[in-house]
């Protein structure tokens, strides 16, 4: 995420909207902003609908024991489309800038 | 008596840093991060001090031959547990993850949710597929969505 806000002016250039998603309440999420300078959309998802809907539920992989996201980036066309993902199998690993700008080529 | 036992304590000590170095530090640069190179070097070293200074520990000439030994054996075990638990959370915890046989794949249509932002306020995904990033500018031509662990 660090990575991606420093690119955040090459992804606007691209036309792409980055977007974080996390189990993390709106409050976290917004100290978490703050700490680290992120000014791009951060999204709470407590009750992990979303990525339950994304398939990505790692259950009980939180410090507490409770429920969190696998990380995991996707790439969406304007329609909605999912045009490019990826799901890393380190989640020490992520996407790096240059690759999701790579990707972010096949968008029109 | 025989001078302090530096190399057992340095390599402890080493162990330690090269193990904290990887989520405090070297994890910020993909270079040190996808491959956790330059930690396993620190790791080398303080096994090159660990076994010298074992090798003073147990030499027949230490003023304390017994606390010598109790303190030099403990420091090295506590190193190994140390890089022990670092190739166990890198190698293999960090890749023990459900396999996201259903995630939507390329050419498939991303399932539409409804979140709230740190506002409070709630946002849908078509809403940020079609609003502009910025204000008076075009709508995107596309969406990342970056799912991540948070404060766990």
């Amino acid at each position: 995420m660090r990575s991606i806000e420093q690119s955040l002016d090459k992804f606007h250039e691209a036309g792409i909207r980055p977007v974080a998603i996390s189990v993390d309440t709106p409050e976290e999420s917004l100290d978490l902003s703050k700490q680290a300078g992120y000014t791009f959309t951060i999204l709470s998802d407590p009750n992990t609908e979303a990525i339950k809907r994304y398939d990505l539920l790692h259950a009980g992989a939180g410090i507490k024991g409770h429920d969190v996201a696998r990380p995991a980036e996707f790439l969406l066309d304007s329609k909605g489309t999912v045009r490019w993902i990826n799901l890393t199998e380190n989640y020490w690993v992520r996407a790096r800038p240059e690759q999701i700008l790579e990707a972010a080529k096949l968008l029109k | 008596m025989k001078k302090f036992n530096w190399q057992i304590w340095a390599a402890f000590l080493l162990s330690l840093f090269a193990f904290l170095s990887y989520p405090l530090l070297f994890v910020m640069f993909p270079i040190t991060r996808d491959f956790p190179w330059a930690n396993l070097l620190f790791f080398a070293v303080a096994v090159a001090l660990m076994l010298f200074g074992l090798r003073r520990a147990f030499a027949s000439d230490r003023a304390h031959p017994l606390r010598s030994r109790i303190v030099g054996g403990a420091l090295a075990t506590f190193s190994v547990v140390v890089l022990g638990f670092f190739v166990f959370t890198v190698f293999i915890w960090a890749r023990l993850m459900p396999a996201s046989h259903g995630a939507p794949q390329a050419g498939q249509q991303a399932p539409d949710f409804t979140l709230a932002d740190t506002t409070g306020r709630s946002v849908s995904l078509s809403e940020l597929l079609s609003s502009p990033i910025k204000e008076g500018s075009a709508s995107p031509k596309g969406v990342l969505l970056i799912f991540y662990r948070g404060y766990w």
